[in-house]
């Protein structure tokens, strides 16, 4: 019973989470996307560019809407669903969540309420302020949500304390600070930037194949492919860094990742296909590449990767120490929070492994009771399940590589070839559109189904995090939430079908001023007008 | 010299308690009158237009308004995380309604005038009427059921476990609790209306709201009388450590007497439910005689005391247990460390002066009546 609760509960944030991430990456990328439009538009005064602001403003405001929403729901759910785990690790996770809304969030949705209805309220340069602070306040809001769940990933400037039953912050520095944040920060707002990059760039091409709106998908395809590009680029090197910071702190993430079993010579080889295999512990039909992943992890060629085998036998060791923690925390608890010397001393020197005695609790109640063979198991329950995290990287690394590859061919075309695309590479641009969302998505799932079985890495299991609800609650909420957000999704994606459809919307009147203005400019430049018809 | 030792942990958790009050209060002052709306739309507007007007009078607000109940749960996560680890998990379903409805707000606002057809906008205004009227009556249910006590209680790992029902909530204490909430919010709504809007839909939410404005004083005062003769309260047995680690153990507290005692012992705080009373009546009568910015006034007079009245009645108690008293969550025993609380102290030193002056900001720029010439003629970018 207490399995499918931690199931239910798993698969419940999984969900909503995940779907809180299919609005995100747009809303981060296409935020700045328009707001340097905007900064084209009030830099040249050329209608075309606000005509553009218009246009992607209002998919960007049909998908933020969806984005806060489902916000709503994670703000809420830590409380809701991971009861213990609020408990537990509030003192520190809570805080950037709360910053998150002073300093972001606040921020960002004041002002999407200006950007859409302020324009006849404000002056060109005022409402280029309000862009801007809305992707400010849009990217800032991942900086902290990332700066919490790098805490999940690397707890650092917290330590347990006994008396209050939790961990609590000892360096708020050192939180915010954290390198996995960092890198980890970096690394998604660059994949959402990605993101609304291929999104603007297969819309833009979708037009281009239709021979509707071109100057307005010429111009979208140039600055998507140049922000594309270089975001894309980024995207690799941080999630290097990624990687890097995974050697150094979550050894059994990066072993899943590569399926490494063994304990590897240096400089370690890089699998690039192979069928882990959980039950024997060894992937069959292995390609490997030498020396690959030894550099990429360690930087080195001489520190060895720890293996899968190696990092469960070190996990026993963990166990056992754990359990001197834990069995001081029972003697403090005895004490109303006073102990003798020596427990406080055996205490402090075992407190940091006392997440790994908690994994006993799903063999025994009382894990100080606890049987070699239940150690062992606990042990075994430190290694995630390969497969999915061997093929979800994988999977997502290509990606990665096939962005870039098509970003600097847009790139190249755009700047160099005069703006002429092939159709071929056209219709791939429209293809292309779904994949950075599944890159998302996958990058996700390796990094949180990699944490397991903890929520807080080697301080707090998963299945003690739970909220205890029954499991008709969970059910219900679970099932309201399946067909709610499936309702939504259907009704965004109409949406935006329908405005892509209908295209931009061309003020006349303002256009027709302004050709009128520059009339005598433009024509003696190559004696065309830039625009066939005003009214395209 | 550690900084964070500078404000002492008691002083930061009456500080921490003020705040929460602010922030709650926050919330009901700004996304209140959205929620008020939401309610009020099927009711105010009878054309399309007439309802486009109402929801333009909060289109482009309600976001940044919502970020108060964003901020709120994150606050309380920072600060007190018993209280959000044991009240969220607790009242679950409820809580996942609360959410449900209010999911519906921006998909409903944003969507609804995207496309042409009646019964898609009927269908939308629906909804926005339960993303207002919904979480505006399990509020307050929540909050009568707080009074009362909620059942739960911690095992030795502090781990909080949830006993009563989800039907347990709506009992008649709680009910009452919650029209208060609700007709305190429409007759905030209704304020913001007749300020914001004109013709038929200022008139109806004027008539709407000077009832209602009435059926909430009455149902508070109906409420304040049952605290003091049905409802009983809770209190620390002994010295209050009010330094004490948060582990709720360490007090010992009970259940017994009267809330009321709170008036005795501190009769300066009477002036809450004074304001809170009047407040209502007050833009009761500014709606109906047409106050365009004393009614709205009013109501916020009424907003914040009938708020800061729970809390300082039940000071220093935030969720007292019915199940077990000795698991009750008071503002000594359901912190934040020290040092987590002295560093969102900072921030929201720093923060929340300059929320609130761009917020002043952007209100002043939509200073002005919105009106259905001017949804006209803007059909496509206005909601």
């Amino acid at each position: 019973m207490h399995q499918e609760l931690v199931d239910l509960s798993r698969l419940q944030f999984a969900m909503t989470a995940l779907y809180h991430f299919l609005f995100v990456p747009l809303t981060l990328g296409l935020s700045i996307i328009v707001a340097t439009m905007e900064t084209v538009y009030v830099m040249t005064g050329r209608p075309i560019w606000k005509q553009m602001v218009k246009f992607w403003g209002t998919l960007f405001g049909i998908n933020f809407v969806l984005g806060v929403a489902t916000g709503l729901t994670m703000e809420f759910q830590f409380g809701m669903n991971w009861s213990y785990y609020s408990h537990y690790v509030g003192d520190i996770f809570g805080a950037p969540l709360a910053i998150e809304g002073l300093m972001a969030f606040f921020l960002e949705a004041t002002f999407v309420g200006l950007f859409f209805f302020g324009w006849d309220k404000l002056s060109r340069r005022a409402h280029l302020v309000v862009a801007w602070l809305v992707a400010i306040g849009s990217n800032l809001s991942a900086l902290w949500i990332l700066i919490a769940n790098g805490w999940m990933q690397h707890p650092v400037g917290a330590t347990f304390d006994p008396v209050t039953m939790r961990m609590e912050m000892t360096s708020f520095y050192d939180v915010l600070f954290n390198t996995v944040a960092q890198a980890k920060f970096v690394h998604t707002v660059s994949a959402g930037y990605v993101t609304a990059s291929i999104f603007v760039l297969g819309v833009s091409s979708w037009y281009l194949l239709k021979g509707r709106h071109i100057e307005l998908a010429r111009r979208s395809i140039a600055i998507a492919a140049a922000f594309g590009l270089a975001s894309a680029l980024s995207v690799v090197l941080l999630g290097d860094e990624s990687g890097y910071d995974a050697t150094l702190n979550q050894k059994m993430k990066l072993a899943a990742i590569e399926a490494m079993w063994e304990t590897e010579p240096a400089p370690a080889p890089f699998t690039l296909f192979g069928i882990p295999n959980q039950a024997e512990h060894k992937t069959d039909y292995a390609v490997k590449v030498p020396w690959v992943m030894g550099l990429i992890g360690t930087r080195s060629l001489d520190t060895p990767i720890p293996g899968i085998k190696e990092l469960e036998a070190q996990a026993v060791g963990k166990i056992k120490s754990g359990l001197v923690a834990y069995d001081a925390l029972a003697a403090y608890r005895a004490g109303k929070g006073t102990v003798t010397p020596e427990i406080a001393k055996a205490f402090k020197e075992h407190a940091g492994d006392l997440g790994y005695a908690f994994l006993l609790k799903q063999y025994t109640a009382d894990p100080s009771k606890a049987t070699e063979a239940d150690i062992q198991k606990a042990a075994a329950d430190t290694v995630p399940t390969v497969w999915p995290m061997f093929w979800g990287f994988r999977i997502m690394v290509g990606l990665g590589f096939l962005f870039i590859f098509t970003l600097g061919y847009f790139f190249y075309r755009a700047s160099f070839r005069g703006m002429k695309f092939p159709r071929g590479m056209l219709v791939f641009a429209v293809a292309l559109i779904p994949t950075p969302w599944i890159a998302a998505e996958l990058g996700w799932f390796v990094a949180e189904f990699g944490r397991q079985p903890w929520t807080v890495y080697g301080v707090l299991p998963t299945a003690m995090s739970v909220s205890h609800l029954s499991i008709l609650d969970l059910s219900i909420t679970l099932a309201g939430f399946v067909i709610f957000y499936t309702v939504l999704f259907i009704v965004e994606m109409g949406l935006m079908v329908k405005y892509i459809r209908k295209g931009p919307y061309m003020e006349v009147e303002e256009t027709e001023r302004w050709m009128a203005k520059h009339e005598h400019r433009l024509r003696t430049h190559d004696g065309n007008l830039p625009f066939g018809n005003p009214a395209e | 010299m550690i900084l964070h030792d500078l404000i002492s942990l008691d002083v930061l958790r009456v500080i921490w308690w003020v705040l929460l009050g602010v922030l709650l209060t926050g919330f009901a002052l700004t996304d209140g009158f959205d929620l008020g709306v939401g309610t009020l739309l099927p009711f105010v507007g009878k054309t399309d237009l007439e309802r486009r007007v109402a929801i333009n009078t909060i289109g482009p607000v309600w976001e940044g308004n919502q970020v108060w109940f964003i901020l709120g749960g994150g606050a309380i996560f920072a600060a007190w995380p018993p209280l959000y680890a044991v009240s969220f998990s607790g009242f679950y379903l409820a809580m996942f309604v609360v959410l449900a409805a209010l999911i519906l707000r921006p998909v409903g606002f944003k969507y609804r005038s995207k496309r042409d057809g009646a019964g898609w906008r009927s269908a939308w205004d629906w909804a926005l009427f339960v993303g207002g009227a919904v979480p505006a009556l399990i509020f307050g249910v929540a909050m009568g059921n707080v009074l009362q006590g909620v059942p739960f209680h911690f095992n030795e790992d502090l781990m909080s476990i949830y006993t009563g029902t989800f039907f347990g909530l709506l009992n008649p204490f709680a009910l009452l609790a919650g029209v208060v909430s609700l007709t305190m919010l429409v007759t905030h709504g209704a304020g913001w209306l007749q300020l914001k809007a004109e013709g038929p839909v200022a008139e109806r939410a004027r008539a709407i709201g000077s009832v209602t404005g009435l059926v909430a004083a009455v149902a508070y005062a109906l409420a304040g009388v049952w605290m003091a003769e049905g409802i009983v309260g809770y209190h620390i047995v002994g010295p209050a450590a009010a330094n004490a680690p948060s582990n709720p153990f360490l007090i010992d507290m009970a259940r017994g007497g009267n809330w009321m005692a709170a008036y005795d012992a501190r009769p300066w705080i009477a002036i809450a439910p004074v304001a809170g009373l009047l407040g209502m009546l007050m833009a009761s009568l500014g709606l109906r005689r047409g106050w365009e910015l004393g009614a709205i006034a009013w109501s916020k007079v009424g907003i914040i005391g009938i708020i800061s009245s729970v809390g300082l009645t039940m000071f220093p108690f935030i969720l007292p247990s019915s199940a077990d008293p000795k698991s009750s969550l008071t503002v000594w025993n359901a912190s934040s460390s020290q040092m987590t609380l002295f560093v969102m102290l900072v921030c929201a030193v720093i923060f929340v002066p300059i929320i609130l002056a761009y917020t002043a900001w952007v209100y002043k720029v939509l200073w002005g009546k919105v009106t259905e010439d001017g949804v006209a003629e803007a059909s496509d970018s206005v909601y």
